[in-house]
C-alpha cells in the first residue's frame, strides 16, 4: 500500500510540473495577444483599403496589357504559407496546412518554422527558408519580399501567387484563409465599360510596377500579423483547456491518493487490534 | 469649396479619414493637386511634402513614398509612411540624416549606397517639413 501511496504522490507531482508549464505558456500568450490584436487593429485598415483600391481597379481596368493582369495558366503557383514558429497550439498548424492545395510545379514561400518544416518534409519546392520567425516579420521584410515575389513573377517563375494565412476573428475563432494576389483579375459582376477611364500616372507599366510590389507586402504584413494573433490565441486556449484537464487529473489522483492513504490507516488499525486481542 | 472623402492609410494604421478641399502630393511626374470631382486617377508617389487643405487651412506633412488612387470621387492615399508637420521627431530625422551620409561616404556596396540615398531623402523630407 504505500508503494502506490508514493506512487500516487509521484504522478500528481508531475502533473502539477506540467501544469505549471501550461500555465506560463497561457500567461505569455494571452501578454503577447494583447499586443498582437492592437497590431492588427491598426493595420487592418491598410490591409482593406489596399484591397479596396487594387478591386476599383481590376474592376474598371480594361487594359490587359500588363502581366499582372493575366493569368498564365501554363505555370505553376506561388503558395505563400503563413503558419506558427512553435506547436502547442491545438490545430492552429494543422489546420492551416490542410488547406494547402499544391501541385508539383508549385512552389511554396512558408513562413514561421513550423510552414519550412512541414514543407519540407513533405518535399515541395521552397522559395526561401529565411522567414522562420513570424512573430518577427517587419515592414521593411514584406517589402523585401514583395520586390522579390513580384520580380519572379515578371519572371515567369510562376504563373499566380495565393496567400494562406489564419484570420483572426475573436479569441476563440480563428479561421484558416486563402486569398488570390497575383494576378490582379476582377471576378465580380462586370461593369459596362467600352475602355479603361483611369488616368495613370506616369504610365500604366510604372504605376503597376510600383503599385504590386506594395500590394504583396501591405498583404503580406497583414496576413502575417493576423496569423500571429491567431497562434497566440489558439495556443492560449490549448494552454486553458491543458489546464483545466491538469486541475482534473490532480482530482482525481488526490482522490485515490486519500483512499489509499485511508486503506493503509485502517489495516494498521486492524493489525493493532489484531495483536491486542491476541 | 467643394469637399471629397479623403483616406490616408499605413501599415500603422489609418492616418486620416474624413473630408477635405485640396490634397497636394509629389508623385514621381512632380506635384499634383486633387479637387473634388477629380476623374479616376492612379498614380505613383515621391518621398516628399503632402498638403491637405480643411476648412481653408493647409496642415502639411511628410509622405514616404506609396500610392494615390482616386475612383467615383474617393481619393485613397497608400503610404509606407505619413507624418504631419507637429508630429515628426526632428532629432531622430537628423540622426537619420548623418548616418545616411556617413554611409553614402563610405562607398560599401551599390545596394547600401542606394539604401541610403532613400534614407536620406526620406530624413531630408521629414527635416523639411518639420522646419516650417
Amino acid at each position: 500500500m504505500a508503494q502506490n501511496m508514493k506512487a500516487i504522490k509521484q504522478r500528481i507531482k508531475s502533473v502539477e510540473n506540467t501544469k505549471q508549464i501550461t500555465k506560463a505558456m497561457e500567461l505569455v500568450a494571452s501578454s503577447k495577444l494583447k499586443k498582437a490584436t492592437d497590431r492588427i487593429i491598426k493595420a487592418r485598415p491598410f490591409f482593406e483599403i489596399l484591397k479596396e483600391a487594387l478591386d476599383d481597379i481590376a474592376k474598371n481596368n480594361k487594359d490587359f496589357t500588363s502581366p499582372f493582369c493575366t493569368h498564365n495558366k501554363d505555370l505553376g503557383v506561388c503558395h505563400i504559407v503563413i503558419a506558427g514558429d512553435r506547436g502547442l497550439a491545438g490545430g492552429y498548424n494543422n489546420n492551416l496546412f490542410k488547406t494547402v492545395d499544391f501541385k508539383e510545379n508549385d512552389i511554396i514561400f512558408p513562413i514561421g518554422k513550423k510552414a519550412i518544416e512541414f514543407f519540407e518534409h513533405k518535399k515541395a519546392n521552397i522559395y526561401t527558408d529565411v522567414y522562420n520567425v513570424t512573430e518577427d516579420i517587419s515592414v521593411s521584410d514584406c517589402h523585401t519580399i514583395g520586390k522579390e515575389l513580384s520580380k519572379a513573377y515578371l519572371d515567369k517563375k510562376f504563373g499566380a501567387i495565393k496567400i494562406y494565412y489564419t484570420k483572426f476573428v475573436n479569441v476563440l475563432t480563428q479561421v484558416p484563409q486563402t486569398d488570390d494576389i497575383l494576378p490582379i483579375i476582377y471576378d465580380g459582376e462586370e461593369k459596362n465599360q467600352k475602355q479603361s477611364l483611369i488616368i495613370y500616372e506616369p504610365s500604366y507599366e510604372t504605376v503597376f510596377e510600383m503599385i504590386v510590389p506594395q500590394y504583396i507586402s501591405g498583404i503580406v504584413y497583414g496576413a502575417s500579423k493576423e496569423s500571429l494573433a491567431s497562434e497566440l490565441s489558439a495556443r492560449r486556449n490549448a494552454m486553458q483547456s491543458a489546464n483545466k484537464n491538469a486541475d482534473e487529473m490532480i482530482n482525481t489522483l488526490n482522490l485515490s491518493y486519500n483512499r489509499a492513504r485511508q486503506a493503509a490507516i485502517t489495516q494498521e488499525i486492524t493489525e493493532i487490534v489484531a495483536g491486542a486481542q491476541n | 469649396m467643394n469637399k471629397f472623402k479623403l483616406q490616408i492609410v499605413t501599415p500603422d494604421g489609418l492616418v486620416f479619414d474624413d473630408e477635405v478641399e485640396n490634397i497636394i502630393l509629389r508623385t514621381i511626374n512632380g506635384d499634383v493637386g486633387i479637387l473634388a470631382n477629380h476623374a479616376d486617377y492612379v498614380a505613383s508617389l515621391e518621398i516628399g511634402k503632402a498638403r491637405v487643405k480643411q476648412d481653408g487651412k493647409y496642415r502639411e506633412a511628410s509622405c514616404n513614398g506609396g500610392t494615390l488612387t482616386v475612383t467615383d470621387g474617393k481619393v485613397r492615399v497608400i503610404a509606407f509612411s505619413f507624418e504631419w508637420a507637429d508630429e515628426i521627431d526632428m532629432q531622430r530625422a537628423l540622426d537619420a540624416k548623418k548616418r545616411a551620409e556617413d554611409a553614402i561616404s563610405k562607398k560599401n556596396s551599390d545596394y547600401d549606397v542606394t539604401r541610403a540615398k532613400i534614407k536620406l531623402k526620406r530624413a531630408l523630407s521629414r527635416i523639411n517639413v518639420a522646419q516650417k
